[in-house]
This record gives structure tokens, sequence and C-alpha cells, in this order.
């Protein structure tokens, strides 16, 4: 019994001595952390993932108080991270919007004709070598995978109809697919944008029709029914620009080639309530003719022809328009 | 037993090197061991808490527990004061030789956990050597460790660019290296006479 309670006085007291020393010592060396730096690394995610290029959050930190390195080097904490960053500093910095990385060629086997057998290596750059790849479309993708190759997340693989399938999950919108690709079929566009042209052909019309089954003949038709002014022709190829661009997916249903992709997995569909007094102003904001009725009468949706693009509701004076279904469409899909 | 203190380094040094013979601290051996700038860095770290820590547990041990008669909670007590050790230290280091404490960086709190560290500690208690001993046989460890975690990165370093099966890289190759490069340290066994 005294050899036990000996040996709990004596670990016990040890510890306490220890612990004792330890905390006057710690008072004794403290060391003034500069204060900012100590909030910045509150305001970082503290994994120390090392995506910034420093071994560590702290050291980040350190970085930017001191070096002044940029702020929104850091993907994990993203969105956040940067701009409480910036409120800490009272900088403005300009955050970097997430992007994804998205195919803008649709030609896969089925779609686009192979101009000749193509029987050497199996990398997209060598084919590009020969004639630039073994498909009838010069401008559009190999298919042969180099970009799944070089993807450090594993979020490329490419499909049955030799075309890459991006993983939006595990694509983080590094770029490395797009300078690599040889091309030039991939680009990053805004996560948030569900739209886009998938097409990168410079020919237009019979050229390209002749080839492909999807590929944009430069028609203008997507640039006339933009309500946005989103699009733009250069190089028989829409332009989209992507701040004016409000995913109302108008393009994607009018253009004839299906060039477009639209990312939502669904979409919306609107409802008129009673409230509607017939005013008939959605009937001649709807590109597709899915409204229909009577002057004064209220307004029903065909909802057939409807593409949930949501013009009506936007031009409803009296809010008789509702969206629904397709609920958190745009999460579904970030 | 061995007591000449040349003798004492040589044996800790390469003859029962720690690594290779005793196969104690064998997690940073592989951990840390993937470039030599790491290595190097692991092994000074080492070499500082090894010394510092095989004083004071020395002391702890002769001037507290031998006279307590609590011999059996030297585990317990060397794990406390190895910790509490390597916390100050780092207080000291981050306060008065910054350079010093980021050149070290995260291998000195992940030394506090190293058997090696709490090995060398017994060891010299099991020896029954002086302090004077007790510094020669940590210092000669720690050079031990150092020695084997530097050629060996060299080797990782190499094998990282050599042409090995996919099933065997990494880790599996590098244990093969490990055994490979302890056999050849198995020649050293019975220099000066000297064995575990």
């Amino acid at each position: 019994m005294t050899i036990f309670l000996k040996s709990i006085i004596m670990l016990g007291s040890l510890g306490l001595i220890l612990g004792v020393v330890l905390a006057l010592i710690f008072q004794k060396l403290a060391i003034k952390t500069n204060d900012l730096v100590e909030r910045i690394k509150l305001a970082l995610p503290g994994s120390n993932c090392g995506i910034c290029a420093f071994p560590g959050c702290e050291v980040y930190a350190e970085k930017i108080v001191k070096d002044g390195i940029a702020l929104n080097r850091c993907l994990p904490g993203e969105p956040e991270a940067a701009s409480k960053i910036a409120k800490i500093l009272g900088k403005n910095v300009e955050i970097k919007e997430p992007m994804i990385a998205a195919l803008t060629c649709q030609g896969g086997k089925v779609q686009c004709r192979e101009r000749f057998i193509y029987d050497g290596g199996t990398d997209c750059r060598q084919a590009y070598i020969l004639h630039g790849g073994n498909k009838s479309c010069v401008f559009g993708c190999v298919g042969l995978g180099h970009c799944a190759s070089v993807c450090p997340f594993g979020a490329i693989k490419i499909g049955k109809n030799r075309l890459p399938i991006i993983n939006e999950r595990k694509c983080t919108g590094c770029g490395i697919c797009v300078k690599e690709c040889p091309k030039m079929t991939l680009r990053l566009i805004p996560r948030t944008k569900l739209v886009y042209l998938a097409c990168v052909s410079k020919d237009k019309g019979k050229a390209v029709k002749d080839i492909c089954s999807v590929g944009c003949f430069a028609c203008n038709i997507c640039i006339k029914v933009c309500p946005y002014d989103a699009l733009n022709m250069e190089n028989n190829l829409p332009v989209m620009d992507f701040s004016r661009c409000t995913d109302c997916v108008i393009c994607v249903h009018k253009c004839p080639a299906k060039s477009f992709i639209d990312r939502a997995k669904a979409r919306p569909y609107p409802i008129i309530s009673s409230l509607c007094n017939g005013c008939g102003e959605c009937v001649k904001v709807c590109q597709f003719n899915a409204i229909e009725g009577n002057p004064k009468e209220r307004h029903k949706i065909i909802s057939a022809k409807c593409i949930g693009c949501g013009e009506c509701f936007k031009v409803c004076s009296v809010k008789a328009i509702k969206m629904a279904g397709a609920l958190g469409y745009q999460h579904k899909t970030a | 037993m061995i007591t000449n203190p040349l003798l004492i380094f040589v044996a800790a040094f390469i003859v029962n090197n720690i690594l290779l013979m005793r196969y104690i601290g064998l997690c940073p051996f592989f951990g840390v061991s993937t470039s030599l700038s790491t290595a190097f860095g692991m092994s000074t770290a080492v070499l500082f808490v090894m010394l510092l820590s095989t004083w004071v547990t020395w002391i702890i041990f002769h001037f507290v527990l031998l006279p307590l008669d609590l011999v059996f909670l030297r585990t317990a007590a060397f794990i406390l004061v190895i910790a509490a050790l390597v916390q100050f230290v780092e207080m000291f280091l981050k306060k008065n030789f910054k350079t010093l404490y980021t050149a070290m960086g995260i291998y000195l709190p992940l030394i506090t956990t190293n058997c090696a560290i709490l090995a060398v500690t017994f060891l010299v208690i099991d020896y029954k050597y002086s302090l004077f001993q007790s510094t020669i046989f940590a210092i000669g460890t720690a050079f031990g460790f150092g020695l084997v975690i530097i050629l060996f990165s060299a080797i990782r370093e190499r094998l990282e660019f050599a042409p090995i099966s996919r099933s065997l890289k990494g880790y599996p190759i590098a244990f093969i290296a490990a055994s490979l490069v302890a056999l050849a340290f198995l020649g050293f066994i019975g220099l000066f006479g000297l064995t575990l």
C-alpha cells in the first residue's frame, strides 16, 4: 500500500512540478506572435494541406503578413478564407471564382467520323502529331485520355464514346488538363455557370455538318435568341460572356446542332396561379410558345414545350408565375 | 561491460546501431527518410533531444526514483519528463533561436513520441552507465541514427526513379532496401568484440 501511495505521490508531484515549471517558462518565454498572423491563422482551415505551396497554415499566414503573398492561395478554405483574411488586413482581394474544367467538344466516336485508322501510341499528343489525330474534325478532342493521365485528382475518365468525362465533384479547377490538352478542347468555366458551348470547330456551315453531328456550324441562332447579349460570334464560334449569362438555357434548346451543354441535372418549371390577369407579357417573352391563353384570362403553361428558362417568371408584373421543382438544382451540380 | 568511452561511442554508433541492429525508431526512419534535407533535419533534432533527455532522465532516475525505490515507474516518469522537456526546448528555441526552430520545424515535437529517445534513456540505465558514459552513448546513438537515416534517404531518392514494379513501389521496396542495409551493417558485429 505504501508503494502504491508513494508512486501516486511521486508521479503526481513530478507531473505537477513539470506542469508548473512549463507554465512559468511559457509565461517568461511567451513570444509576442504577430496578432495579425494569429488572426489570419484562425481564418485558415488549419488542415496544413500544403496546397498554398507553404508547409502549413501558420507559415502561409506569416508569409501573407510579411511578404505580401497573395491571399487567395488557400483552396480548401474557399470561398470564405480569402475574404476573411482580406477583412483582417483591410485589403481588397480579387477572390478567385471557383472554376471547373469542361470539355468543349462532344464529337465522340459516334458523333464524329474517323478519317483514318490510327494504330499508334496511346497518348493524345502522339496522335496529334499525325495530322492532328484521326477524328475527321481537326479541332476536336482526340479522345485518347492525356487529360485523364495528367489529372492529379483522378477527376477525368475516358468514357465509352472516347470522350473524357469530368467528375465535377473531384475536379478542383486546377487547370492542369487545360494546359496539357494538345487540342485545347478543355477549358475552365466558372463552377456556378451551367451552360457552355461544347464545340471548338472554327469551320462553319457544311464543313462542320459533314463531319460532326454535334458541331457548331456558326448559324448565329444562339446569338439572336440570347436575351442577355451574352454570346458573340468570334472565329465562327459563339463566345460566351459568363458575366452576362444567366443560365437560362434558351441557347441550349434553340441550337440546331445541340452544341451547347447544360450542366444542370434538372430544371424548374413555372406554375401560373390565379393571380394571372392575362396581360400576355409572358407569352411575348416565351421563345418556345409554351404559354397559351386568351387575353384577360388566366394563362396556361404547356409543359411539353417549356424548358424552364424562367423568362416568364421575371417578366410577370403581378407575380402570378412561380418556379417550382428542381429545388436547389444549382447546388446539385456545383 | 564496456567502459571505454571511445568503445561506447563506436558500439552505439555502428556496431549496435539503433535503427539497423536494435530495430528501434523505425517510424521516423521510414517516415522522414524520403529526402535528404528532411532526414538531416530529423537527425539533428534527434541528437539534440536525445542528449538532453538522457541527462535529465539519468538525473531523475538516480536522484528520485532510486532513493524512493520506485524503479518500476521509470517508463511513466521518463515519458512525462521527455514530453515536458521537448515542450520546453521548443519554446526556448522559438524564443531565442528562431532559425534553428524553423529548421527543425515539425520534427522537434514529433520526437516526443520517438521510441529511440526512450530506448536510449532505458539502455543507459540498464547498462549502469555513469552520466559521462551516458552522454557518450547518447551522442553515439544519435550519430548512428543520423548516419543511417541520411544514407537511407539517399537510397530512397534513387528508388524514386528506379523501375520498380507497381506492387512494390513506395514502402514495400523501402523495407526491402532497409533489410539489405541492415544486412550490410551485420558485418560490423564482433568489431572490437562489441555486440549487443
